[in-house]
Order: C-alpha cells, then structure tokens, then sequence
C-alpha cells in the first residue's frame, strides 16, 4: 500500500521537476509538448490495464480517443441557432447547457457548453465500447487484434469522410474547456504553466485509480483471467464481464483524454484517429513492459515528448513500427524489466544469449 | 438426500457419442467416482456438469435446481467447484493470491469499488487475506505463500489448486484425476486430503485412473465405457462386476 502511493508521489516529484527545469532552461515553451504527452500518456495507462492485466489487445483505441474528441468538438463548435424552435435546444439553452460565442467574424453562435460536451463524448464512447466489446470480447489473440482493427479503420474513415465533422480538416475553433477556480484548458501561452499541471494532474489521478483497481479483488480476478481464463470461470469469475469492462474502462480513459486534448489544441484531425496511432499506442504498452503501468507511463511520457518535438522526423510512425518489431523480438516483457542488468552482463560474456534464443 | 442429478445426459462431437443418454445421482457428503478406459467420456462428463460445454440433450440439477444452461461462473458462485486434469494454476501470482481469487464469490468489492479504495474494500481485503492463510494452513502450504504457484513441485500445485477450490466453499468439489502425475507417496495424501474434504461437509465427485486411490476413498463409484453408465455401486461390487472386469481387461478374462 505505502508502495504504491510512494511511487506516485515520485511521480509528482518528477513533474514538477521537469517545469522547474524548463523554466530554469528558460523554454518554458517545451510545456506544451509535454502537456500534449500527458493526455496521450492518460490513453496509454488505461490502455495498459487492458493490454497488460485483463490480457486482452485493442489496435482500436486512436477511435476511442477520436470519438471523444471530435463529439466534444462538434457540440462545442456546431452553431444550434438555426434549432431554436427544437425543444432539446429550448430545454438545454433554459438550463444554462448552452452558450453564446462569438466567431472570428464577429458573428455568434449558440454552442453546447464543454462540461456537457465532454460528457457526451464520454458517455458516447462508453455506450460504443460497450457495443463493440460486447461481441469482439469473444475473440482471442489476432483475431480480437483484426476486429479491433477493423472499429479503429471505420472510425478513421467516418471521420474522413463526414463533412460535418470537417473531412480531412477535421474541427478547428474549439474553445477551451472551463474549470471551476478561474482554470481553463487551453494552448493560450499565458496558461501554458497551469495547464501542464492540469494535465499532468489528471494522469496522477488516473493511475492512482488504476493502481488501486489492480490491487483490488478485480485486479486480482482479472490476473486470473489473463493468467487462465478457464480456471477464472470455474472458480466463479465472470471473464466476459470482467474483460468487457476493462474494455470500456480503458475506452473511457481515451474518451477523456480525447476530450481534453481537443479543448488544449483547440481542434481535431481525423489523423487522431489513424490506426498507426493505436499501432503506436501498443507499442508505447509493449515497450513499458504490458503489465507494468508505470513502464508504460515513463515510455509514453519519452517517446510521446521526443515524437511531438519533431525528434522522429518523416520517420515518425516508422519509429514506432520499429519499435514495434525490436521489443517483440528482443524485449517482449519490455525495456524496463527488472533483468536489464542480468542481460548487459549476458551480451558482455557474449554469445550466451544466442543459446537461449536457440 | 441428493445433491447432484445427472438426468439422461448426452453430448456428440461430431461422429462421436461422448457420452449417451448418462443419469446418476450424487449423495450429499459422499464420495463418489467416475472411472472408466481412456476415452470413456469422463472429462467430458466433467464438463457438461460444471458447465464447461452445453449438455445436447438431459438435464443436470444442483442442489435441487437446473443447472445445465448455465456458464460455468454462475454454477461456480451456487457452490459446484472444479479442478482440472492439467493444473490450471494462475501464473505469476503467488500461491496466497492464487488461493485470494477463489474468494471471488464470496466478496463484493467491485471496478468502482476497487478504483476508488473505499473502506469496505480494506475490511473484505483483510478477510480474503486471513481465509487465505487458514486454508494454506490447513494443506500444509502455509510455509510456500509468497512463492510463485506455478514454480512448486507438482504435487503441491495439485494441492494449491485444491486449495483455492477450497476457498470458494464448495459444497460440491469436483476433482479432475486429482492423482494424475503424483507419485504413491503424494498419491495416499491425496486420499487422506479428500477425506478430510468430505469431513468438512464437502461433496467430493472425481475423475481418477489410480484404483487403489479410488477404491480406498470412494462411498460409490459410477463406471464408463464409450459414453455410457456400464455399473454403478459400491467399490467392493465393482470389483467383482462381470462387466466392469470386461471392459477393463477385455473379452477374454
């Protein structure tokens, strides 16, 4: 128990570490990558809990991510004031659910209000994972990997091909999210510092729940499902359930981090939804070592930063492709396992790893 | 009194009649043995009781009610447990969190529950936890609870395996050649432990290939042969059953 909450609180250490240095670097300006990189890193946690403790792939979640987003970017840019006459938009616009913006024009517009974007998005995303799960759950190894595929390339093109949703524009002019405290997400520069602790914040509190879950009677069921699924049933656990859940609780966290990403760049692509970024998403998890939150965490939060830097170059999904390939072949427990160092001492007296690979 | 009722059961894969048109019953507390040739359709039988495969046609009753179109988690949760015949261990857990999970059934703590750490859970954990080691202490395994399961000997992860059956509180415990793999040493503390099974009130009905083991512990015995219920009766009359000695040493004897 201390453990696990002294590993966060290390955690926390090491964000405010890293502000003060870029401060101290004077370039504060590499913030915004970073708070870019936490919401990334919220997916990559949840998507670790499914991946790594319930046993179960989704190559699918950039669609997740994407229905957050582009649902919460929709409601908050689309202008209901040609609905008036609609009764949900009276309804909505009476309870203080919607609100005038003006545009670049001077215009203005009628929008929903974030909070309540945001949770339809969730909600919407819950509803779908739930859907999608119910059968999906069914497979197993590369044939959940394909079907889950399969959702990721159908929300990528719904999203390319809707006008409403921008096509290949995607939605730009999203406003940014209010918070209670005078706080709002949002690139603007003048809350680039308060902005990265939001972020950063949200992804403590994300693997502060998942690192109780995963010490709890579910944490534990769910071991057993990855660990022997059939053994799971016998002894009274629910393995559809429990995997379904883990499903649409990982679905949830990318919906969030959809959402508020969305809000911090003012806008959403159909890129967002490209299924090499959950190839990338996997091979963040397979390289924190699967079942290793905090691996995954620290991979997220390097390669996420590194690749929204310009680090990668042209080469930036290749990177990740690569990366792909390597840690199957050379590391499939993960970079940072704890036998690191038995293995510099193994490729030191040389050729013996070979045998083993033999 | 019956606790388990196996009604006209049958299953067919394919061109095979695994097992055909099978009824027996099982006594409350007792022992009762299912053997019979490889391929007799034990471990298939197995499996339509404990909900493992969908019975083609028949009906199974537990504890009075109609188990056979039921997953097998939910006739787990009314008190039917299994083992297998390979041991289904959970890897990379230790033999005290093996055993935790069988306690699954008989706590509540849920997603939300776990997530947010709410107090009830702490309580319910520390109960998981004691009954764990009163289990442990009772197999005799209490020394190897932080050991990882999957790397003790076999016959002590046959026994972990029991123990985390145990832990669900069955009151039906079905073992799946619970001797298989184990020397004779380990094989008469299997029969001693199945005894004491059914001294703590648990009904016992097993699967098993070692005579002596099965001679020695069980109250009645049920015999196979392709599919179908050739005798049933208590170990002395088997062994002297015309039929059962037919099948097992062939026409000739």
């Amino acid at each position: 128990m201390a453990r696990r909450y002294s590993m966060v609180a290390a955690f926390a250490g090491l964000v405010v570490a890293i502000q003060v240095a870029t401060y101290l670097a004077g370039a504060p300006y590499h913030l915004t990558q970073l708070t870019m990189t936490a919401y990334y890193s919220l997916l990559i946690v949840g998507l670790c809990m499914l991946i790594g403790y319930a046993g179960q792939i989704s190559l699918g979640h950039a669609g997740f991510f994407a229905i957050g987003g582009y649902v919460s970017a929709f409601l908050t840019t689309h202008d209901l004031a040609a609905h008036k006459g609609l009764r949900l938009v009276a309804l909505l616009q009476k309870a203080g659910m919607l609100l005038e913006r003006s545009d670049l024009y001077g215009g203005s517009h009628l929008v929903v209000h974030p909070w309540l974007a945001c949770a339809a998005a969730v909600l919407l995303a819950v509803v779908i994972a739930y859907v999608v799960g119910g059968p999906v759950l069914k497979l197993r190894g590369h044939y959940l990997a394909m079907a889950t595929l399969g959702f990721g390339i159908i929300i990528y093109r719904v999203a390319l091909g809707t006008e409403l949703l921008g096509a290949a524009d995607g939605i730009s002019e999203v406003p940014g999210f209010p918070l209670p405290f005078g706080l709002i997400i949002s690139g603007n520069a003048s809350v680039r510092v308060s902005n990265y602790y939001l972020a950063w914040g949200l992804v403590i509190l994300g693997m502060v729940l998942l690192l109780n879950l995963i010490q709890s009677r579910v944490g534990r069921a769910l071991s057993a499902v990855h660990g022997a699924e059939d053994a799971a049933g016998a002894i009274g656990i629910p393995t559809a359930r429990y995997k379904l859940n883990t499903f649409v609780l990982s679905a949830a966290f990318a919906s969030v981090a959809g959402v508020f990403l969305t809000h911090y760049n003012g806008g959403i692509g159909p890129s967002e939804a490209s299924v090499m970024k959950s190839v990338r998403y996997v091979a963040i998890v397979a390289i924190g070592g699967m079942a290793n939150l905090w691996g995954a965490l620290l991979m997220s939060l390097v390669l996420n930063y590194l690749s929204l830097r310009g680090y990668f170059g042209t080469f930036d999904d290749a990177v990740f492709g690569v990366i792909l390939i390597l840690i199957m072949l050379f590391a499939p427990d993960g970079l940072l396992r704890r036998h690191i160092l038995a293995d510099l001492k193994r490729l030191a007296s040389g050729g013996a790893s070979d045998e083993e690979a033999a | 009194m019956t606790i388990l009722s196996v009604r006209r059961v049958s299953k067919r894969f394919g061109g095979l009649q695994a097992v055909s048109d099978l009824s027996f019953d099982v006594a409350r507390g007792s022992i009762k043995a299912l053997i019979g040739p490889n391929g007799a359709g034990k471990t298939t039988l197995f499996n339509l009781i404990s909900g493992f495969l969908p019975p083609d046609s028949g009906e199974i009753y537990f504890g009075g009610a109609p188990v056979h179109d039921l997953p097998s988690h939910q006739i787990a949760s009314r008190g039917m447990v299994r083992t297998f015949q390979h041991i289904r261990l959970f890897p990379k857990m230790t033999v005290l969190e093996n055993i935790m999970v069988g306690r699954h059934v008989h706590s509540r703590a849920g997603f939300l529950a776990g997530m947010l750490n709410l107090p009830f859970t702490w309580r319910e954990e520390r109960r998981i936890r004691e009954k764990g080691q009163e289990i442990m202490e009772l197999l005799g395994i209490a020394e190897h609870a932080h050991t990882e399961a999957a790397s003790l000997a076999y016959g002590q992860q046959r026994v972990v395996e029991i123990g985390r059956a145990l832990a669900c509180e069955p009151r039906l415990l079905l073992l799946d050649e619970p001797a298989a793999g184990l020397n004779m040493r380990e094989t008469n503390g299997m029969g001693g432990l199945i005894g004491k099974i059914r001294d703590m009130g648990i009904t016992v009905l097993l699967v098993e290939h070692d005579m002596s083991l099965v001679m020695g512990i069980s109250d009645e015995i049920v015999v196979l042969s392709f599919g179908q219920k050739i005798a049933e009766d208590r170990p002395l009359a088997i062994q002297k059953n015309r039929e059962v000695i037919r099948v097992y040493l062939g026409d000739d004897a």
